[in-house]
């Protein structure tokens, strides 16, 4: 059972440090003190499981699942994938939540007053559960950049921010999927605060033209790895013997 | 030469989950309500097993200032130390009535967070070793670039905690009770407070788990 092993240790050197003074709020957020490495216990190997129960048929849905009078405007796209662990094993039946601001770059949400106006039929956010194989799939508008007060002109390139659980909560990941070819991108001080240039690069996603629907929407494939599990078993360790 | 082994893929980079993360997450708070069900900070029904509890408490920047678009998840076990999952030796007895998992956002004026649960019994640790009560926290923000993982652990369980394998990996004795939660009772209700500091002199621990 994948479940009863522990997590290989985190590869901190594909992830952005906590500390990156050009992401301007990073600088008081940071901790500055070094993390404390842990093994893993059943704390840590264990974690959330979601059933449909608490899915709605429309949660994959972001052109229909807030249309109030209509369709929500804007560049209709399809975004698929696959969560796989770091041995390529996919993760099944594990809860990925979505949510983005509308075609201009306006989050529906009460602290954001950026000028470009609301969508009334788009609400920007979303959720499923992968299947057997890992698989997740879900329609939406592609967002817009936005203007953000980090520096004075500073832009978001257009992107879906991700959550993903995994099987333990030592897997739990939030991230950001960009899109192929926009210029914004290596200009985005959250991008470049990921110090591996080829990470920083599994972020975006590529047109997927064989998955979009002819006369209807584009795609996009984004692919999520989480962290893998050791290959001996973990009950043996927790036991001692 | 060696054989090579087998590639390992990498993990997906983390990225901020950024100002606005209470539309994906917590849309009633982002101010619309748009899910048949949404997640809550609610983890004990009615008939849960346990002490009931609140866990409150605020998380503080370097300038000592309340962040005040924090998102925080707590993953638990039952008030007999059972964690509803198969890893757990004991899952299938695990008290149906505790979702053992919750999530909320900071007040956007205060900065308060909090969580109604039942207090945690203690899990048994490796090698067979028992850990003290504690809930699992992860904290998630604008300007956070990787969510923090941290233990918030009750100034109570004195005996407990004195013999837990996880404190007693904290070099510095002064930097364990970062992660312990003080017991106040308010109107006849229990009240964990357990304040968070990203930086600085009274930094909580943080863990690479």
């Amino acid at each position: 059972m994948a479940e009863h092993r522990e997590f290989l240790q985190r590869d901190r050197r594909v992830h952005p440090p906590a500390f990156t003074p050009e992401y301007k709020t990073s600088v008081l957020r940071a901790p500055r003190r070094a993390l404390l490495s842990l093994q893993n216990s059943l704390s840590e190997v264990t974690g959330p499981t979601f059933g449909h129960d608490a899915i709605g048929p429309l949660d994959n849905d972001l052109i229909l699942n807030y249309a109030q009078d209509g369709q929500p405007i804007g560049e209709r796209i399809i975004v698929t994938g696959r969560v796989c662990d770091e041995h390529g094993r996919g993760v099944p039946h594990t809860l990925v939540e979505f949510w983005q601001a509308n075609a201009g770059g306006r989050y529906r949400h009460r602290n954001d007053r950026y000028l470009a106006p609301i969508d009334p039929n788009f609400g920007g956010c979303g959720r499923t559960l992968t299947d057997a194989d890992g698989h997740y799939v879900f329609r939406t508008i592609k967002p817009g950049p936005y203007p953000w007060r980090n520096n004075l002109n500073s832009w978001r390139p257009a992107h879906i921010h991700f959550s993903v659980f995994g099987s333990g909560f030592a897997q739990r990941l939030i991230t950001q999927m960009y899109f192929e070819g926009d210029p914004l991108i290596w200009r985005d001080p959250m991008v470049l605060g990921i110090p591996d240039r080829a990470a920083a690069e599994r972020l975006i996603a590529p047109l997927d033209l064989d998955a979009a629907i002819p006369l209807d929407m584009l795609a996009y494939r984004f692919d999520i790895v989480l962290r893998g599990r050791q290959s001996t078993v973990f009950e043996n360790k927790l036991q001692g013997n | 030469m060696v054989q090579p082994l087998p590639a390992r893929l990498p993990e997906t980079p983390s990225q901020t989950a950024g100002p606005y993360v209470h539309i994906g997450l917590i849309p009633h708070q982002a101010g619309f309500k748009i899910f048949e069900t949404s997640f809550s900070n609610v983890l004990a029904g009615p008939d849960a097993q346990g002490e009931r509890i609140l866990v409150e408490g605020r998380v503080f920047d370097g300038a000592n200032e309340p962040v005040r678009d924090v998102l925080i998840e707590v993953w638990q076990a039952d008030a007999a130390g059972r964690y509803a999952h198969p890893a757990d030796p004991r899952h299938a007895s695990a008290d149906p009535a505790l979702c053992g998992w919750g999530r909320t956002g900071s007040d956007f004026e205060t900065g308060l967070y909090r969580f109604e649960t039942v207090k945690p019994g203690s899990v048994v640790g490796r090698h067979g070793r028992p850990m003290a009560p504690h809930l699992n926290l992860w904290i998630v923000a604008r300007g956070i670039n990787i969510g923090l993982q941290t233990r918030l652990y009750f100034a109570d369980e004195t005996q407990a905690n004195a013999a837990d394998p996880v404190l007693n990996l904290i070099e510095q004795a002064s930097r364990r009770e970062t992660l312990l939660a003080r017991r106040e009772t308010r109107d006849g209700t229990t009240v964990y407070v357990f304040d968070i500091h990203l930086q600085g002199d009274a930094e909580t621990v943080f863990f690479d788990v």
